[in-house]
């Protein structure tokens, strides 16, 4: 399908309606989680551990009690008893997969810095935190592994009752024999190994929670600063023991997340516990330097991927092995996202033969889990560095390569190597777009020029095209693939007496504007104005049923449900109006606001009249119930795969290594585009992100587990001072696995942005043989290679 | 100590403890929550309030160092008639999603245009370097401070 059906003359989808969201975001009206004000609250801090392994010997909490202000003090081991259930994972990737139990608070060993191992309650914050000083903790300390290579050698154990460092390995290999055959009779080999640093997700607001308690009837309201309210509420009934008719969870204005608030965390279970044992409501709120070691970190894989080309180019195979970091612990989905890459090494290119396997182990510093992209940035970080390095060993230009290798338009739905079927796709016009717009050869020209002129300022130009799974997911594939969740969505749409509309979602948007495109989406099939649609979401007293917001699911999946709700409310709704009009329903037509009789439109009946007649239930036709109200909740039946091609432009300096951005053009094919001003939005933000891994993000530990830069002044989130204007394009082809025929976006820019950068950064220093630069692709990593080369000759 | 401040055009006096943060004299003893905390090194610009017409960050100043001047806070920037000409230009161009850096932002680029009220898209850029944004990619941020500056020559 190319086109919604509309039931209004003017459609609004597709246009840049201004979001909803952003008046009270302007003028300081929305309500963040520290916005909200409690009465009788106790403030919550935690002691952290400043050791990466070691025993605790004996915690102290006698000093921190005498503080003023404070109200308890406990340690791990005072509160063994106060849960029923370790912290959740929910992805066992494997039936052997090893997780080692973890609590809130660590009792008898810690596993990383900043692993809470004490918890201070006091009547004011910096009381709760003064006090947490007057903890003494004595630690045995314990040998530490924080390389990859050397936990998977077991060489030192983080859990030593596991006897490995292996959590599990996990293989998609659908035929060994023929990727072998293809390795063996290939013109070209390409064997590459790439590193992807840790990140630190750094949405702009820290996490924090505030639970209230209603002591007398045993309910539990949870503030949660979370981009899983639903999820939240079952896992910490799961964890903590109270049912879950008694516990309410709201997610108020969220500020940012990108996957670091996808998760089950210690605070938001220490908060709940502490307050069912004190009767008081708790609230926590994270420090930025807690937040980089106490919330989940992104990427930490070394891949070592091979690719098998004919003498053309043409891809044969491509055998990946992957090492993830899990760090300390399992949360919520760590093991499983270099999965949501094991699918795409091979790109969008046609590859029949295809090995992957991912080991994942355990070492002394901060779980990683799902930051944007999860899984898929590396993925396409590996294809599309190790393309550009096919080409260049065939002496083919970066553009040409890829074009050999597409999967042409007309294999769609295509089949892929590893398992998936792509639901559609057109490649080849998205990039000659992408090569159109930033003027292709007209930028070789001028690099050219600068080389044959001895320019100091070397110019490079990086392709990076993308095909990701996004829209998570149909639950019986996450079901094959171990996933403790389904992947539908809840939408419950009610015409309201007086005409007006309600949505109830259960996607929770923390910045994508949900509100806005979820009314256009009822607007343009009821006809009227999308004012006149209201959307309720991230309160699970609200909306009961929900899985969420992440992995660019909730356009597809949850405003596909609206969708579909709206459609079936309006089935109701044309039932009430051939009674009115004393009409067969098959015989009417729906348009602007009203049901009229096919070539009668004098005969008509407006959906005004309709709802209010649904709400009176005076006369309805015999076995209508009364109200206009329908829910749906929609499992998809496949993911969704938006692509697209972004090309860097970067300028480095020979003599600093510092390399400037100078253009950027992202050309996008998420399918039908519901706002598109939301949409580049979500691209601009994503591509900002995965450049800002390409060239300045990373995690630095030193050898005994510490983390070196906790803070905004050494790890470096970029400026707007960093970036150039970005210049968007799109193609569209609409999904056909859902009825808006529409594609995920949230994390296509991420995915895309670091080889494109790199592959630029390689291109710019070609003149001085450099192959591959690690990301961040720091000045001094530049600088270094530059003189290494000249040293070499 | 004792402190007078007027915030928003409108004069408070509180008592307040000599290490109170000027944000946190705003948010805890005034109530004015729509100025946010991303970090705690000064780095991020969230904080970002205007003390005399000038932006500073006012989780680097103490409360009692404003004693007696004036302040403006996000909450003072909107009036009856309606959202100032830099928030109005932040919604037309989508200059903010999750808008949790929002009020900083707004606040900095309130003193800047006050500066260079004819800014070309690189000074923009170089002014905003002390306010941090993890959704935009800055582009449509830049692109409404433009904007704003347009709309408000054109007020003037």
């Amino acid at each position: 399908m190319t086109a919604l059906i509309t039931g209004s003359s003017e459609r609004v989808t597709g246009t840049r309606l201004l979001r909803r969201e952003d008046p009270k975001l302007l003028t300081g009206e929305a309500k963040f989680i520290d916005d909200i004000t409690q009465q009788d609250v106790l403030y919550m801090a935690l002691l952290r551990s400043p050791m990466a392994h070691a025993r605790i010997d004996s915690v102290d909490t006698s000093a921190a009690m005498k503080m003023p202000g404070v109200v308890a003090v406990f340690s791990g081991a005072d509160l063994k008893g106060d849960w029923v259930a370790p912290m959740p994972c929910a992805w066992p990737v494997t039936a052997d997969m090893k997780n080692p139990p973890h609590y809130p608070l660590a009792a008898d060993v810690v596993n990383y810095v900043g692993d809470a191992v004490a918890v201070v309650l006091a009547s004011d914050k910096l009381s709760a935190i003064d006090a947490t000083e007057r903890i003494v903790v004595k630690y045995e300390s314990l040998p530490v592994v924080l390389d990859l290579q050397d936990a998977a050698s077991d060489r030192v154990l983080v859990h030593p009752d596991l006897g490995t460092n292996t959590s599990f390995v996990w293989e998609v290999t659908p035929d060994k024999a023929k990727v072998d055959h293809a390795f063996a009779t290939a013109v070209h080999v390409v064997k590459s190994r790439y590193i992807q640093q840790r990140l630190i997700p750094s949405a702009m607001e820290p996490r924090g929670v505030l639970v209230v308690p209603q002591p007398y009837g045993g309910d539990y309201t949870v503030f949660s600063s979370t981009q899983i309210p639903h999820i939240l509420k079952v896992m910490l009934s799961l964890t903590v023991g109270i049912s879950e008719t008694k516990l309410r969870v709201i997610a108020p204005s969220v500020g940012g997340a990108f996957g670091s608030k996808l998760n089950i965390y210690s605070e938001e279970v220490l908060a709940l516990t502490l307050a069912r044992k004190l009767h008081r409501p708790i609230r926590w709120t994270e420090e930025r330097s807690e937040n980089a070691q106490a919330t989940i970190h992104g990427r930490g894989q070394l891949q070592d991927i091979d690719i098998a080309a004919d003498e053309n180019g043409k891809i044969l195979a491509v055998r990946v092995n992957v090492l993830a970091d899990m760090g300390g612990y399992l949360q919520l989905l760590t093991p499983g996202v270099p999965l949501l890459g094991g699918f795409l090494y091979h790109g969008l290119y046609d590859v029949p033969a295809y090995s992957f396997t991912c080991t994942g182990v355990f070492t002394n510093k901060t779980p990683t889990d799902a930051y944007r992209g999860a899984g898929r940035p590396e993925a396409t970080f590996a294809i599309e560095r190790s393309i550009d390095r096919l080409a260049r060993k065939i002496g083919v230009d970066p553009a040409e390569i890829r074009r050999r290798n597409f999967i042409p338009a007309e294999k769609f739905p295509y089949a892929s190597a590893p398992g998936l079927v792509f639901d559609s796709g057109n490649y080849l016009p998205n990039l000659e777009k992408a090569l159109e717009m930033v003027g292709y050869p007209e930028i070789r020209s001028e690099q050219m020029k600068r080389r044959s002129g001895g320019s100091k300022k070397h110019l490079g130009v990086g392709l990076s095209c993308y095909v990701e799974m996004c829209g998570l997911a149909p639950s019986k594939v996450l079901g094959s693939l171990r996933y403790a969740a389904g992947g539908w969505e809840s939408a419950t749409v009610r015409i309201l007496p007086t005409s007006k509309v309600q949505v109830v979602t259960g996607t929770a948007p923390h910045g994508q504007g949900h509100e806005t495109s979820w009314s256009m989406i009822v607007s343009d099939r009821l006809g009227i104005a999308p004012d006149d649609v209201e959307v309720l979401h991230s309160d699970t007293s609200i909306a009961p049923y929900g899985l969420d917001t992440y992995g660019s699911r909730s356009l597809s999946v949850g405003g596909s449900a609206v969708f579909m709700a709206t459609e079936k409310v309006l089935g109701k709704a044309r039932q009430i109006a051939a009674h009115k009009l004393e009409a067969s329903a098959d015989d009417l037509d729906y348009k602007d606001g009203s049901f009229c009789v096919k070539g009668s439109p004098d005969k008509a009946v407006a959906l005004s009249t309709i709802a209010f007649e649904a709400f009176t239930g005076h006369d309805l036709p015999e076995g209508v119930e009364p109200n206009l109200e329908a829910t749906v909740t929609w499992d998809p039946p496949n993911f969704t795969f938006p692509f697209g091609t972004h090309i860097a432009v970067v300028e480095i300096d020979e003599d600093t290594g510092a390399t400037e951005l100078l253009r950027y053009v992202a050309v996008d094919d998420v399918g039908n585009q519901i706002n598109p001003m939301i949409v580049e939005g979500q691209i601009h933000g994503g591509i900002a992100q995965g450049v800002a891994q390409a060239l300045f993000e990373e995690a630095v530990y030193d050898g005994s587990g510490n983390l070196l830069n906790p803070t905004f002044t050494d790890y470096l989130v970029p400026s707007a001072a960093e970036y150039p204007s970005f210049e968007l394009g799109s193609t569209v082809t609409p999904s056909p696995t859902n009825p808006l025929g529409v594609k995920g976006v949230g994390e296509a820019g991420c995915i895309a942005s670091p080889p494109a950068v790199i592959n630029a950064v390689v291109d710019a220093l070609s003149d001085f043989g450099v192959e591959h630069v690690d990301m961040p692709a720091s000045p001094e990593k530049i600088w270094t290679a530059i003189q290494s080369f000249r040293r070499s000759r | 100590m004792q402190i007078t401040t007027i915030v928003n055009g409108r004069s408070y006096t509180k008592d307040v403890e000599p290490r109170t943060l000027l944000v946190q004299y705003i948010r805890d003893v005034l109530g004015l929550t729509g100025t946010n905390v991303g970090c705690d090194t000064s780095s991020c610009g969230a904080c970002t309030v205007l003390l005399n017409g000038e932006s500073v960050k006012s989780c680097t100043v103490l409360a009692v160092q404003v004693n007696g001047q004036e302040l403006t806070t996000i909450e003072g920037m909107a009036t009856d008639s309606g959202l100032h000409p830099i928030q109005k230009a932040f919604q037309e161009n989508h200059g903010l999603q999750c808008g949790y850096c929002t009020p900083g932002m707004v606040m900095a680029a309130a003193s800047f245009l006050n500066e260079n009220p004819n800014p070309t898209e690189r000074e923009v850029r170089e002014a905003l370097e002390g306010n941090l944004c993890r959704c935009t990619g800055y582009h449509n941020i830049i692109k409404s401070v433009l904007a704003a500056a347009n709309a408000m020559e054109g007020a003037m």
